[in-house]
């Protein structure tokens, strides 16, 4: 199908595909599934981690969530090789902005950034385009105000109050469009991040991680043994809320399991 | 006529640096601050020509940044003290040097160890248990010399600082309009109050 149209990058099929950029594409939805969740005064990244082989040091092992600067997050989908390299480059333009304008950057301005490296490679000669899709995350300069951003490796970049991106991101994208609620708290934002991560992750808690940003604060990885909590707290509703579906719906139980729902875990279908 | 200071303790370091922002024989600030944190646990003091001073300072803290972004970790007030100095040597031999004098205090994030390095425009690095740059040398090194000891306490640094400073305000023929004092700790760097408006009669 491609005939000849994907061996240069910068050389349009006929109907106006450029090739190597939607195998880019291609490349972020092999990648491992990635989250972020906007709360009120909060907002959560969260990871689908591969699971470690026996003899991996999980310890020094990097993480696809980073740092780009003291209050910017970022995570990834795709090709972790290419994202270190954007990674440094995001991180270097955050202190070359601190130096050159006496402030640190906004989300907006890091994705604007992230997306124009990515657009350049796809119009120069002699280099690919990145593999990576990215969520960028954080709280401009004391404000409070959370903001979201996902880049493509097209140079498309957006904003949002939920996404996910990589592996599955459709699935996860669904169940964030159906659960997501204004106004969330800092809880409410984390069990939303790891509930719609469970929808893909099977292996449950180990292979998850979450990452928190708060205004004028850096990044908080969530413990571990935090994670489980919720992970535990997610499966005993579901398996509570299947035992409700099996056993014969009176009217008079029915209205008394959507109050609780309502309660606990609103809009759960 | 600036002036910095910085002494070496049992678990800290202070780092003091006046507070006159000259320009000829005129005082355009009395409030200057002439240090700037490079990571959590390393201070920088500066002094010598005006513009290059900060300019080289927040290069430097720039990149000691990029380097804690980059590396998940900071460097060492010995590594950081070595890179400033490869810098200074670098522009030295430029068209056009920076002509800055500083003083690096930090402490180990790992061994909790107080360090203290002086460092000239001509590139020259030297750990110190206690320094001065400018004039105050010829003040207060004498009585650094008599007076300091490495292990005392944090209380102790403050007084040794107030028996400087209150030597080159009986000294020096110009007000530097007292000090910045901060001092690096284990947890941090903090502010130390400072008694300024202390007047010191000449003898």
């Amino acid at each position: 199908m491609a005939s000849g149209y994907d061996r240069a990058l910068s050389v349009f099929s006929p109907d106006g595909h450029v090739f190597q950029v939607e195998y880019a594409g291609e490349a972020v939805k092999r990648g491992t599934c990635a989250v972020g969740v906007k709360g009120k005064d909060v907002v959560v990244l969260g990871c689908e981690k591969r699971s470690a082989m026996k003899l991996q040091d999980t310890r020094i092992t990097p993480s696809k969530i980073g740092l780009v600067d003291t209050h910017v997050c970022l995570a990834f989908a795709g090709l972790n090789a290419d994202a270190r390299i954007l990674v440094d480059k995001a991180r270097l333009e955050a202190q070359s902005h601190r130096l050159n304008l006496e402030d640190p950057v906004t989300i907006d301005y890091i994705t604007k950034y992230v997306a124009g490296v990515q657009q350049r490679y796809t119009q120069s000669g002699g280099v690919r385009p990145f593999g990576i899709s990215t969520l960028i995350v954080g709280f401009d300069n004391g404000s409070k105000i959370p903001r979201l951003y996902q880049t493509e490796p097209s140079g498309i970049y957006s904003a949002w109050k939920a996404n996910a991106i990589g592996r599955s991101s459709k699935t996860v994208r669904e169940f964030l469009e159906r659960n997501y609620k204004e106004d969330m708290d800092r809880e409410a934002t984390i069990r939303l991040a790891i509930k719609s991560l469970l929808e893909v992750v099977q292996t449950g808690a180990k292979n998850i991680e979450i990452a928190i940003m708060a205004p004028g604060k850096t990044i908080e990885m969530l413990p571990v043994e935090d994670i489980e909590g919720f992970v535990k707290n997610i499966e005993q509703e579901k398996q509570e809320e299947a035992a409700k579906k099996k056993t014969g719906r009176t009217p008079g139980q029915g209205s008394a399991a959507i109050l609780t729902r309502t309660q606990d875990e609103p809009g759960d279908q | 006529m600036e002036v910095l200071l910085g002494i070496t303790g049992k678990d800290f370091t202070l780092i003091a640096a006046s507070k006159a922002a000259m320009r000829g024989a005129t005082i355009l600030k009395a409030s200057d601050d002439k240090t700037r944190q490079l990571n959590k646990h390393t201070l920088m003091a500066f002094s010598g020509e005006a513009g290059d001073t900060v300019q080289f300072a927040e290069y430097i803290q720039a990149n000691a940044q990029l380097y804690s972004m980059r590396n998940e970790t900071d460097l060492s007030p010995s590594a950081l003290a070595n890179f400033v100095r490869g810098e200074l040597a670098h522009s030295l031999r430029s068209r056009k040097p920076y002509n800055v004098n500083l003083l690096l205090g930090g402490v180990d994030p790992i061994t909790h160890k107080p360090s203290l390095y002086w460092l000239d425009y001509l590139a020259a690095l030297a750990p110190l248990p206690y320094a001065a740059h400018g004039y105050a040398q010829y003040y207060c090194l004498s009585i650094l010399d008599k007076h300091h000891h490495p292990d005392i306490t944090l209380g102790q640094g403050i007084k040794l600082l107030t028996l400087c400073t209150d030597e080159l305000k009986r000294r020096l023929p110009v007000d530097f309009k007292g000090m910045t004092v901060k001092a690096v700790t284990k947890d941090g760097i903090v502010d130390i109050e400072f008694d300024d408006d202390k007047v010191v009669k000449s003898a």
